[in-house]
């Protein structure tokens, strides 16, 4: 296991910031959930703090009380080197289903004419391997996800759309997700998912957590229909296994 | 009930805000003003966290139902409880029918309205603070009125207070952000001997500063931030997010702002001048 040479410091009067090297590692993410786990297993309440965990750095909030932070930095430090290797909670691999269709899809065809692929080897490429969640944030429900194959980098659109609808799929850049909400958007928009990310209506409002991992699998616009209408009624489970490495 | 009889220009229910959702992009909202609007809820021994008005610039119109005590804080706008003027930090009785209405406003730019017992509207996510779309409502504008517990007598320890108003103060102080020490001599000369002036774009999300400073080129992955984080974005613009702020960002988080300066800004509209004091 490794050791990786952490900073802390404070951020404002309530928070503490512990930093992992700048680097966007599986290693490093696994490390901060094993870490969150720690804390939460033996040190910190969890309704005292928030654990805010996104690719190098975790951000420890504690809305309620004057944190003394030359007692806290050399703490954390502390329980950092005392960890060890722990079980982290179940991380999932998702299986979200996405509709391909160029209805949804309003880039398909200029985003592969532009990677110079046919729009079925996009979907192929978009859609053979998992995406690690490396922090959720921007807005609720929003998953930025690491591991899109290199073929499939296109620019942001030169011209943003003043509303992109919730559940579009896009690429952008090193970046591919799905937009949660409407709201406006660049990104190149190559599907639409049923499923919505974020449902205040449930108790854990977003099914994802930092450090699962997400598989896109391609469906028909018929299946997009019913699986539209199974996740209104709230009867369409979401396929998910545990992920091991 | 209170019957919304004009809703204002932007006037939305806010407590303490929203907590132990930021891991999943939720942002905490709540009071902008919050030294402002705890005063208020303090003077009607309310106990936290309790749901108030924030007003912002126009105010509302408002006919309450049933007997309650209330009490105004923040900016000073001019009220009257059935066309008799009323002034901030008191507990004023209200009685079944009473008309409470907003006009001028004087100095800041949000004022609040706290009751006897809170607005009583459902939680969402354990806050009852407006956001869409964790609340189906962004402002009280479409709602057909505002639930609240009647309060036949009360007798509060405090009738009314003398208040060191944020509306008077200029100077947010700050502490260093994580990124503070990316800052060039220059960078800082220009933070902390200066003035700037609150831009066009500000609202509960964020407020923009109109004086840029020099440029960088840092980039750095994405990482938490805070109502009252300051940002610097590649061209040198500064912004501060607020309450309704995104909880992760990716440019340079140079200060992170007191609880007391967001209170002070929130107080704050194109054109006023701030500075910022490093604590």
């Amino acid at each position: 296991m490794n050791i990786f040479n952490i900073s802390v410091r404070q951020f404002g009067a309530h928070a503490v910031l512990v930093e992992w090297p700048n680097q966007v590692e599986e290693s490093i993410l696994e490390d901060i959930l094993q870490f969150i786990q720690y804390l939460k297993n033996l040190q910190m309440d969890e309704k005292e703090w928030e654990f805010i965990p996104s690719y190098n750095s975790l951000t420890l909030i504690c809305k309620d009380k004057v944190l003394d932070f030359d007692v806290l930095k050399p703490q954390i430090k502390e329980w950092y080197r005392a960890k060890g290797k722990i079980k982290t909670v179940t991380r999932y691999v998702w299986s979200l289903p996405v509709c391909y269709d160029k209805e949804f899809g309003l880039d398909l065809v200029e985003a592969s004419g532009f990677l110079g692929l046919s729009i079925e080897e996009l979907i192929a490429k978009h859609t053979q391997q998992a995406y690690t969640v490396y922090c959720i944030g921007f807005l609720p429900g929003f998953m930025y996800l690491g591991g899109l194959p290199k073929e499939l980098e296109v620019a942001r659109k030169s011209n943003p759309r003043p509303k992109v609808f919730q559940g579009s799929v896009g690429l952008a850049g090193k970046q591919t997700g799905i937009y949660p909400q409407d709201s406006p958007g660049g990104w190149n928009i190559i599907g639409k998912c049923p499923v919505p990310m974020f449902d205040v209506k449930k108790e854990n409002p977003c099914f994802v957590s930092v450090g699962d991992k997400i598989k896109f699998q391609p469906i028909s616009k018929a299946e997009y229909e019913l699986h539209k209408i199974e996740a209104e009624v709230g009867i369409y489970n979401i396929e998910k296994s545990v992920w091991d490495d | 009930m209170i019957n919304i009889l004009k809703s204002g220009f932007f006037t939305t229910i806010q407590d303490n805000g929203r907590f132990n959702y930021r891991d999943k992009g939720v942002p905490v909202a709540g009071v902008m003003d919050s030294y402002s609007a705890s005063i208020i809820n303090s003077l009607l021994e309310n106990e936290e966290p309790t749901a108030v008005l924030e007003i912002t610039m126009t105010g509302p119109k408002l006919a309450f139902e049933v007997d309650t005590y209330i009490a105004l804080g923040g900016a000073e706008m001019m009220v009257t409880l059935n066309h008799k003027p009323i002034e901030n930090y008191r507990v004023h009785q209200v009685k079944a029918g009473d008309v409470l209405s907003y006009g001028k406003l004087e100095r800041g730019v949000r004022g609040y309205l706290a009751l006897k017992g809170g607005i009583d509207t459902q939680q969402v996510l354990g806050s009852r603070s407006q956001y869409k779309p964790i609340t189906d409502y962004d402002s009280i504008k479409k709602m057909d009125g505002l639930p609240y517990k009647e309060c036949k007598e009360f007798k509060p320890k405090i009738s009314e207070i003398k208040v060191d108003s944020v509306l008077d103060k200029s100077d947010l102080k700050v502490f260093k952000g994580p990124e503070f020490n990316l800052l060039t001599d220059k960078q800082l000369g220009q933070l902390f001997y200066r003035d700037f002036t609150v831009a066009n774009e500000n609202n509960r999300m964020a407020y923009q500063l109109n004086e840029p400073i020099k440029e960088n080129n840092f980039s750095m992955l994405t990482s938490a931030t805070l109502p009252g984080t300051v940002q610097l974005t590649p061209s040198g613009k500064l912004i501060v997010l607020m309450k309704d702020g995104q909880t992760t960002g990716g440019y340079p988080r140079i200060l992170q702002l007191s609880d007391m300066a967001i209170s002070i800004l929130a107080q704050k509209r194109s054109g006023d001048h701030i500075s910022f004091k490093l604590k």
